[in-house]
């Protein structure tokens, strides 16, 4: 954690030479300041969009958009969170041009209720996960998994979870409060336990077969 | 004070990013010693975020960086043919 902050710390400062170089005329650094973040970039566009061309193209927009306007960015605000703001606000401009747009206040009124989601329960869990990365299928499995979340929960997993942004971040880049950022998180982490946790066990090995015919799933 | 399953499943999102007051956070662990329904709803929970969060699993597109660049230097070149 300390590490992750001096590292981050570091990077801020590196971050606002860079762009103090790029506004006085060094515009070529403008592909190295953009280079750590172009992952964040299209794994955030994807989480709107959902569909890779789109994601593409909109990372590329944000990029050229935050060029064009870097001079407004204020360095009192971390420029990753500056620059996550304009792919989200890119992507949620091709979904409104795509009207394919789900209606924030349907949204808004799930978030009122209070979390009642039941867990897969499982008493044992040997899956490790390095070694369950090696198996394709299951990234596969996840992958799909997240893109079947409901919006509003893909969205905030994606920048907390995948991004590992934290949550006034992550609040920032959605528009919305922090409050609304932890409870999506929560839920969206409880589908997914719900979803992933029988699926990885029951790939895990043979014994105990039956087991998972016994579980009390809700 | 002593927890049902239901209160653990409730917190435990913040329970992993330690943003669980402190005092519900001993209760929590007071649980997780002796249920194991609960400490395997967090450790599968846990792992799930660690495959998640491995570059492996989401990777970016085949030509992602270099369209993404690309598009860049066309951005920054016509920015010069303006100025001629």
């Amino acid at each position: 954690m300390t590490a992750a902050g001096t590292t981050g710390a570091l990077q801020g400062r590196n971050e606002a030479e860079l762009i103090a170089r790029i506004l006085s005329g060094e515009k070529e650094l403008f592909h190295e300041l953009i280079r750590p973040y172009e992952r964040m970039l299209y794994l955030t566009a994807f989480s709107i969009v959902k569909n890779e061309t789109d994601a593409d193209e909109c990372a590329q927009d944000a990029v050229v958009n935050a060029y064009r306007n870097l001079a407004k960015f204020r360095g009192d605000a971390k420029f990753s969170t500056w620059l996550v703001t304009i792919v989200v606000n890119e992507a949620r401009q091709k979904l409104r041009k795509a009207n394919r747009a789900k209606e924030e206040s349907l949204d808004e009124t799930i978030d009122s209720e209070e979390g009642e989601y039941t867990p897969a329960q499982l008493t044992d869990w040997r899956e490790i996960p390095s070694e369950a990365l090696e198996r394709k299928e299951l990234r596969e499995t996840l992958q799909k998994a997240v893109a079947g979340l409901p919006d509003i929960y893909r969205q905030v997993f994606t920048l907390r979870d995948l991004q590992e942004m934290n949550v006034a971040d992550t609040a920032a880049a959605l528009g919305v409060n922090e409050n609304i950022v932890k409870v999506r998180l929560h839920r969206a982490r409880m589908m997914l336990q719900k979803s992933l946790a029988p699926y990885l066990k029951k790939n895990a090995g043979p014994e105990r077969k039956g087991f998972w015919g016994r579980m009390p799933w809700s | 004070m002593e927890l049902s399953c239901k209160h653990v499943w409730a917190h435990i999102s913040e329970y992993i990013d330690q943003s669980v007051p402190a005092d519900v956070r001993e209760d929590i662990e007071r649980h997780l010693e002796h249920c194991e329904i609960c400490s395997a709803v967090l450790d599968s929970t846990r792992n799930i975020l660690v495959l998640t969060a491995d570059n492996r699993t989401f990777e970016l597109p085949v030509g992602f960086s270099e369209r993404l660049h690309d598009r860049l230097t066309k951005e920054l070149g016509s920015e010069e043919e303006l100025k001629k």
